[in-house]
Order: C-alpha cells, then sequence, then structure tokens
C-alpha cells in the first residue's frame, strides 16, 4: 500500500492581546526557523501600534486583577501550570524545536517551566507578609507597609532561554498583581505562542497577559516613552539597547528590572528566589493611631 | 420644499407657515425625506478620511476649543463645577498652549458657581433648562428654569423640547414653547435639544431642525446625553445640511451641537472632516459648532501630549474631571 504524500500544513501564528489573537496591525511576519535551520512556522511581528494596543489592555485590566484577592490569583496561576501540565508532549515538542534541545533536556526545562508557575502561585498570598510588615515606631501609633502592585509591566522575555525564561519573568510580574506586556524571544518565539494559548483557556482574565511576538529592540524605545508604562523588565534585552532603554525610562520615572544584566547573566534553572516578585511592586506605608 | 425669499428677519417670511399646526405640518412634511441608507453611507465615507499630522494638530486644538465641558449629575456640588471651569480655562496645566474650551455647561443652580468662576474669561456659561433632561413640567416651570438660569449670569441656554407634542404631531405647541424660551433668554444664545435618539427616524430629525431654526433657536443640538443613542455621525449630517440649507435660504448662521458618546479624538475628528464637507468652513467655529463632551477632552490632551513630546501618554497625565 502506498501512502499519499501529504502537504505541510505550516502555520501563521498571531500575537495575544487583550485575550484575542490578533494578526499585527502592520500585517508584517517573519519567519521562525529550527535549531538546525529549517523552516518551522511564520510569526506576526508586532509593531508599535500593537504595543500600544497591549498597553491599553493591560491599563485596562489592571486594577481588577490588582483587585482580586491575592488567593483567587493564586487558585488562577495554579490553574495555567495545569493546564501546561495537560500540554506537556507539545510544549516539550516546541522546546525541542525552538531551542533545538534534546529530548531529556527539554523535558527538564518543561518540567522547571511547570514548577516556577507553582512556585510563584504559592507566593501570591504570603508576598505580603515577607516584604511588608508593621515598622517599629516610638509614638503612639502604628505603621504598617505594604506591597502594593506597580501598574502595567512590559517584559522583554529572555532570547535563549524560550519558554523556562519566558514563565519566569510572566509568572512574578502577574502573581503580585501587576499585568504584563511581554516580548518573546525574537528567533524562538514557539513556546511563547503556545503559553499564550494556554492563558487564553486557563482563568486569567483577558489583558492580564499579553504576548507580543517581534524585536525587542523595536518595540522597546516606544514602550519605554510611553507614559502609560509603569515598569521595564529588560531580561532579554542586549545591553547596549538596555542602556538606552534606561535612559528614556527616566523621563516618565518608570522601575526598571534589572537594572544591568542580560539573560546570559540569569541561570533560570537555579532557584528563583523573590528578587523578581520585590521588583514590581511599591510600597505603601500607612500609619494609624493605636487608640484607647 | 417652498423656500421663501433671503431675508434679514426668518419670522417674518415665515409668518404664514407657523400660522396654524396644519400649515405648520404642511411645510414640514414638504421638506424633502431623507434617505437612510445613503446619509448613513456618506457619514461613514466622510467618517474614514485619514488625517495627517499637521492637520491634525489643528484638529485637536479646533476640537477642544469647541468643547462644552459638561458636568450633568445629581451629585453635581459647588467644588465639582469649580474644578470644571479650572479644567476649561486650562485644559493642559502642564502646557499652556492648549486652547480654554468654549463653555462649561451645567444645571441651573450652578450656574452662579461657573459665572463667579470663570469671570469674563470668554469662556461661557451654559445651562440646561426647560426641566431637563426629561422636558416635562409645564410651561410656567420651564420658562420660570431659564429665567432662573438667565439671571444667575447664564449666556448660553440648552433647552429640550417636548417629544411627546412632536410625536404626537402637535408641531406649533413645540414651536410656541421654542419661541417663548428664546423670548425669556433675552441676550443669552439658545440652544434647542432635540433628543434625536427618542425621534426614531431621519426625518423627523430634519423636521424638527427647521421647526427649531424658524422659532429662533441659535443652536440647534442632537441630545441631553441621558439617552441612547446620543449623537451619530448621520444625524449630525443631517442637522448640519439643515443649518447649510437654512443659511442659504435666510442668510442666518444656525451653530450645531451634537452631544453625548464623542469620547475619542478619532471620533471628534470624524465630526470635523463632516463640519466641513457639509455646511462648509463657516462652521468650523466655536460660534457655530461645538462638542457637548466631557470626557472627550481628555483624549484630546493624551493626543496632544503625544504629539508635542514624541512618546504615548497615560490617563495618569491628566485630571479625572
Amino acid at each position: 500500500m502506498t501512502t499519499k504524500p501529504r502537504l505541510s500544513v505550516m502555520k501563521t501564528y498571531k500575537l495575544y492581546v487583550d485575550g484575542k489573537f490578533p494578526r499585527s496591525e502592520s500585517g508584517r511576519t517573519y519567519e521562525v526557523y529550527d535549531g538546525k535551520g529549517t523552516f518551522v512556522a511564520n510569526a506576526a511581528k508586532a509593531s508599535r501600534k500593537d504595543a500600544r494596543d497591549a498597553v491599553v489592555a493591560a491599563r485596562k485590566a489592571q486594577s481588577g486583577w490588582a483587585g482580586a484577592t491575592a488567593y483567587n490569583r493564586g487558585q488562577i496561576l495554579y490553574r495555567v501550570a495545569e493546564m501546561i501540565e495537560g500540554r506537556r508532549a507539545q510544549f516539550v515538542d516546541d522546546v525541542r524545536t525552538a531551542e533545538g534541545a534534546t529530548a531529556p533536556a527539554a523535558n527538564r526545562i518543561v518540567d522547571a517551566a511547570i514548577d516556577r508557575w507553582v512556585w510563584y502561585a504559592g507566593w501570591t498570598d504570603k508576598f505580603s507578609q515577607v516584604v511588608g510588615g508593621a515598622n517599629p515606631v516610638a509614638g503612639p501609633y502604628f505603621n504598617l507597609s505594604t506591597p502594593e502592585p506597580t501598574g502595567v509591566v512590559v517584559a522583554f522575555a529572555p532570547q535563549g532561554s524560550s519558554l523556562l525564561g519566558l514563565v519566569s519573568v510572566i509568572a512574578p510580574i502577574i502573581a503580585t498583581g501587576n499585568s504584563v506586556v511581554a516580548v518573546s524571544s525574537y528567533a524562538r518565539p514557539l513556546p511563547a505562542i503556545t503559553l499564550a494559548e494556554v492563558v487564553a483557556t486557563s482563568d486569567v482574565p483577558s489583558g492580564v497577559v499579553n504576548l507580543l511576538t517581534g524585536d525587542a529592540a523595536e518595540i522597546g524605545p516606544w514602550m519605554a516613552d510611553h507614559a502609560d508604562v509603569n515598569a521595564l523588565d529588560l531580561t532579554g534585552v542586549d545591553a547596549d539597547v538596555a542602556t538606552d532603554l534606561q535612559i528614556r525610562s527616566a523621563q516618565t520615572l518608570k522601575r526598571v528590572f534589572p537594572a544591568r544584566s542580560s539573560d546570559r547573566d540569569t541561570d533560570f534553572e537555579g532557584d528563583p528566589g523573590t528578587a523578581r516578585l520585590a521588583a514590581f511592586v511599591e510600597t505603601k506605608t500607612v500609619w494609624h493611631p493605636i487608640g484607647t | 420644499m417652498s423656500t421663501p425669499t433671503a431675508t434679514t428677519d426668518p419670522a417674518s417670511a415665515y409668518a404664514d407657515v407657523v400660522r396654524d399646526n396644519a400649515s405648520l405640518r404642511a411645510f414640514l412634511y414638504g421638506l424633502p425625506g431623507v434617505d437612510q441608507v445613503g446619509a448613513d453611507a456618506r457619514a461613514a465615507a466622510l467618517g474614514g478620511r485619514s488625517i495627517k499630522t499637521d492637520a491634525k494638530k489643528w484638529a485637536v486644538d479646533t476640537a477642544i476649543s469647541m468643547i462644552d465641558l459638561t458636568t450633568l449629575e445629581g451629585a453635581d456640588t459647588p467644588g465639582k463645577v469649580r474644578s470644571l471651569c479650572a479644567k476649561a480655562l486650562q485644559p493642559d496645566p502642564s502646557d499652556l498652549t492648549a486652547p480654554h474650551t468654549a463653555a462649561v455647561c451645567v444645571y441651573g443652580d450652578m450656574v452662579r458657581y461657573a459665572v463667579e468662576a470663570l469671570g469674563d474669561s470668554g469662556v461661557g456659561v451654559a445651562a440646561v433648562a426647560t426641566a431637563f433632561p426629561s422636558g416635562r413640567a409645564s410651561e410656567a416651570v420651564k420658562l420660570a428654569d431659564v429665567k432662573d438660569a438667565v439671571d444667575a449670569g447664564a449666556s448660553e441656554i440648552d433647552m429640550v423640547i417636548d417629544r411627546g407634542a412632536y410625536l404626537s404631531g402637535r408641531y406649533l405647541d413645540v414651536y410656541d414653547s421654542i419661541v417663548k424660551v428664546k423670548a425669556a433668554c433675552g441676550s443669552a444664545h439658545l440652544k434647542v435639544i432635540f433628543e434625536t435618539g427618542e425621534l426614531a427616524t431621519y426625518d423627523n430629525v430634519r423636521r424638527v431642525s427647521w421647526l427649531a431654526m424658524i422659532a429662533g433657536a441659535d443652536f440647534i443640538k442632537t441630545s441631553t446625553g441621558k439617552i441612547q443613542p446620543a449623537a451619530t455621525p448621520p444625524v449630525t449630517m443631517i442637522m448640519l445640511e439643515a443649518v447649510r440649507d437654512w443659511y442659504a435660504a435666510t442668510g442666518r448662521h444656525v451653530g450645531v451641537k451634537p452631544a453625548g458618546g464623542i469620547r475619542t479624538t478619532k471620533d471628534a475628528m470624524k465630526y470635523l472632516v463632516i463640519v466641513n464637507e457639509v455646511a462648509g468652513e463657516d462652521w468650523l467655529d466655536p460660534a457655530l459648532f461645538r462638542f457637548g463632551a466631557s470626557s472627550l477632552l481628555n483624549d484630546l490632551l493624551l493626543q496632544r501630549q503625544r504629539m508635542s513630546t514624541g512618546r504615548y501618554s497615560g490617563p495618569d497625565y491628566v485630571t479625572v474631571d
């Protein structure tokens, strides 16, 4: 019996903005290749208008997400981890294609990514106890500090670590009640797109997570200038571009993380700690009379 | 349509038309009908124009200068009116080149606070009167409402017509009430609100526009902002056609004010294109075209900041009210 040859189905992937999967407003796409240089798919190349739309969506969603109970946010993040687990095979496949990793290595990366989501899901309702608290003051009043979300964070995901790095960047931002516009790895966007599909079908409200595929160096300056973006995560940006973005960010008093680094310096498989959680919160301190 | 010859006194030219309800009705029904599909298509086509940078800068400033900054809530306070006036005078404190708005629009009892806050700045004080927004009160009460606002210093009166009377065919009653309110206004400008969302057809919009202009309206206004749908591009276009035709017939300019539902710079620009294409350049002036809006101003300011600084702005950079 002879088998008929099949046409290969090459997908054109889209962006993820405000809970929907739009094409780039610019109509641009770019070609994605696997680790061996074979054509895999087309991905949308986000323009500054797409980025701006994503910021609008993130702003709209942020207060509702921050207003949800920390416990509820934790449940929703855990749900995302469950969904990644459910699509484990596809993620392993994507990571192998994107990073040219061996099967055991790809399995290890996906395991670590799931564990990372669970780690941050657990932190949502514990974080304020760790970084907030009652401050010792010499007077007849309480002095209490509590962390509040910074707002809308634009995150440039690591260029090398296509899934674990992306998860390590996005999860801490949303765990503390921020909304995020994430720009994925330019050369390795497929795991990001699959992650967007997971987020869209879990219980994360529309606009809390927005994922753009495209060039960080192109979108970056517009986001650094944007007055309605509260913070930047420059993990995946080259050092020279990062300097420019930090200078631009100063004009609108944005938080910038990390101050000086690139993802080559970061070991995403190591202990994540709480540094990324603490990077995107503002400490609010209130004074309250003790009373009699 | 039987158009009287041009004259400086429209009232006498149309004296025959308003002799009784039957003749007024005959005149209004003699106006050409509106092709609804055609009107929608033309308004949509005009709204689809692309506005380029320099024209956009001009349009944003023109739109700001045409705004009647409005607060018409039951919860209004003197403090809120004062802060609105401060915003009308200086919409963007970080950029003093931003023009002031045309007027502040408030309820009658708030007029005195607005007059006090605005002084002789050139920003008008518009007051809604005649039992706004329903228009359901006796004539004596409506006229007292107008007089009250005028006495307090309002330079513009926004009256609502009795839609019930209009829809049941008592056109002369509507005419009479506008004439009486106009008389009560004294030197204040009269804007007549139709609430087009309740008038059902475009034909009615054209007829009521003529009715108001014959009765002496200085401005015709789409809506109270309390009923959906409020201002729409096709309805505004029909009203602009009416003022254009009225000008051709009588030589007298009447202004148009769309109100309610215009929130974005993009929307405002669509309206400006329609004004220019339908009525002409004369109407691209705050004296003859206004936007009844409160949230529109912030979006215009954000666009203005974006154009002057080169970076996208955010709602934290403008005041809430």
